[in-house]
């Protein structure tokens, strides 16, 4: 079976600055993958790169066996990608169940003509959807703050807003960007639990992420990135004990003694 | 569904003030009140476009007037444009076959033979339509202060068009613009014996209109809308075409603009240059503004104050000023307007204390 997602000698320069280069991985229908790396390794550009918001220079994407590249973002969304930001990006003057609703653009119709005229299609499509979000509001144990404003939530809450608007696209791929900066442990141990939650209702995860401990708890898979580049790729476990990465994270001299 | 309480409550709460000013003004035998309520109305019907455009989608427009201009001067161009002598041609004699001729006497004793008003108000809002469709694809590569001043160029373009060609009249503008028939017995037109129908006419679209754009705000492209003006990459991620939606918002507010030129047009008789002019865009944005930006009944609230009291002369040669002040302390002072809509809203969230601050970011 095709790979989900097949990313091959992906590069791209800023300026002087080659922060993407010849990097080639694949993410597998129904496993959690983390992309991981020093600051400045290149994670968040390889991001945007395969969710459309950066044009890569070179190499190519595949997504679902189609050739996605330099797709811009709605339409890559169109095709079952949902991504949520490491700048949490929820509406002001929006009740979180109003932010989680335009997560279901995609699965609703209503135009400016229907949409004015109030037709009985629009409110059937509008509650069935407000259902919907409810649902998944609950399942991020969140029901109780569907009216309230998103962004003067806290931050952990905030997170699980953006959370449940990317869920509510039905993707088949999910991009978290650093979901975890900002939490504090518990939030961060409750995420683990609510990503492998996601995971087991069958959605392939592709995360990119600072905090070791969430990486190594809840991925199948790890990609290493450093300065750009792959470092390594593989379990965990053999992650953990890999030379190449330990030195990038902790330098030349305590590679030789791990 | 509080909300959506609110919001009838608001609606039918201005169809009594409108009937019962109508009622006020005829007690009180000042019915010529009801002039200025009128071609208020027909403003509103621009600035609930522009609320739309600029509140809720976040782009702001300094060309409304413009579009307004365009609606208006083409309705009277094509009303009152002699096209007897031209008769032979192709296209006037298809018209003439289509029934879109009509013939009438002029003010002079002559008679005008045109295109019939209803033909001419849909030609007059579909080239509004058509052109924000144009301009909507170079001017939305633009955003914040760049979009503003490309539809001021845009506004400064129309407004020297109109007032240099001499088939709209130039600096005098067009006059002699004949009544827009809208049922047998009754029409659009400035005649005093039809002072209150008009008004009713007039106020009977405001509310409709307020009702349409109350309903988009709630739906599917509304919140695609307020999603954009949030975040752009939000509202891409989820799949929302951002450049397709502005586009359409801004041809939404193009046409209600222009809806507003022609029946304005046609109840005064006829229109000038000053009605496409870059201080009439700075008008509309300045009552967008004091009515709390994303906020339909402040616009139309303070909208239709400020109208009336401009159009009664009470601001004298100080006009302009006042509208150009009013942007310049709303911005300063209260960029979240006057008449605050949600105010109650706010206040319920801030003191109901959803555990605000209780674990703060741990970064």
């Amino acid at each position: 079976m095709d790979p989900l997602l097949e990313v091959r000698d992906l590069g791209r320069r800023f300026g002087g600055l080659l922060a993407v280069a010849e990097l080639s991985f694949t993410v597998n229908s129904g496993v959690i993958k983390a992309v991981i790396g020093p600051n400045g390794a290149g994670k968040t550009t390889v991001f945007n790169l395969v969710s459309g918001y950066a044009l890569p220079d070179t190499g190519s994407v595949r997504f679902r066996g189609e050739e996605v590249r330099g797709l811009p973002a709605h339409e890559l969304a169109g095709l079952g990608m949902a991504r949520t930001f490491q700048q949490i990006q929820l509406v002001p003057g929006m009740s979180v169940l109003e932010n989680v609703l335009t997560g279901r653009h995609r699965h609703t119709r209503t135009g400016f003509l229907a949409g004015m005229l109030r037709l009985p299609g629009t409110l059937r499509e509008s509650r069935a959807a407000r259902e919907r979000c409810l649902e998944t509001l609950a399942f991020l144990g969140l029901a109780d703050l569907a009216d309230a404003e998103a962004v003067s939530l806290p931050y952990g809450q905030q997170r699980l807003v953006e959370l449940a608007r990317a869920l509510v696209c039905e993707p088949s791929l999910l991009l978290l960007d650093e979901p975890a900066a900002g939490l504090n442990m518990r939030e961060t141990e409750d995420l683990a639990g609510t990503i492998g939650r996601i995971n087991a209702t069958g959605l392939t995860v592709l995360l990119v992420e600072h905090d070791m401990g969430l990486v190594m708890n809840i991925s199948h898979e790890i990609l290493v990135l450093g300065a750009g580049r792959r470092v390594a790729e593989g379990e965990p476990r053999a992650i953990q004990r890999n030379p190449d990465v330990i030195r990038i994270y902790l330098g030349e001299e305590d590679a030789e003694s791990p | 569904m509080t909300l959506r309480g609110r919001g009838l409550g608001f609606t039918a709460g201005l169809a009594v003030a409108v009937v019962s000013i109508q009622i006020a003004a005829s007690a009180a035998h000042k019915v010529f009140y009801l002039t200025q309520l009128t071609m208020s109305a027909y403003s509103m019907l621009v600035v609930l476009g522009l609320v739309m455009l600029m509140g809720y989608a976040g782009q702001a427009s300094m060309g409304q007037a413009g579009f307004f201009a365009i609606g208006g001067y083409v309705a009277a161009f094509l009303t009152t444009f002699d096209l007897a002598p031209r008769r032979d041609t192709l296209l006037v004699a298809l018209l003439d076959r289509a029934h879109l001729l009509m013939t009438r006497p002029d003010g002079s004793g002559g008679s005008v033979t045109h295109i019939h008003p209803w033909a001419a108000a849909l030609v007059a809002i579909g080239l509004a339509a058509a052109i924000a469709w144009i301009v909507a694809g170079p001017v939305f590569r633009l955003r914040g202060h760049y979009l503003a001043m490309a539809t001021l160029g845009f506004g400064i373009i129309v407004h020297r068009i109109f007032l240099g060609s001499s088939y709209f009249g130039a600096a005098d503008g067009i006059s002699d613009v004949p009544a827009l028939v809208l049922l047998p017995g009754f029409s659009i037109t400035g005649r005093a014996a039809s002072r209150v129908s008009n008004y009713y006419a007039a106020w009977g679209l405001v509310l409709l209109t307020l009702w349409m754009i109350s309903n988009l705000i709630e739906s599917r492209v509304g919140r695609a809308l307020k999603a954009l003006h949030g975040s752009e990459n939000a509202a891409a991620a989820v799949g929302i075409p951002i450049a397709r939606f502005k586009t359409q918002v801004f041809i939404l507010a193009a046409v209600l603009a222009a809806l507003a030129g022609v029946l304005l047009t046609h109840y005064n008789g006829g229109i000038g240059p000053s009605e496409a002019s870059v201080m009439k865009s700075v008008r509309y944005v300045a009552i967008v503004a004091v009515g709390g930006m994303a906020n339909l009944r402040g616009a139309l609230v303070m909208g239709t104050l400020l109208t009336f009291l401009s159009l009664r002369g009470y601001f004298g040669s100080f006009d302009d000023l006042v509208f150009g002040g009013i942007l310049l302390a709303m911005m300063l002072f209260a960029p979240q307007g006057i008449v605050v809509g949600d105010l109650w809203r706010r206040l319920r969230s801030t003191f109901s204390g959803k555990k605000r601050g209780d674990d703060g970011p741990a970064a």
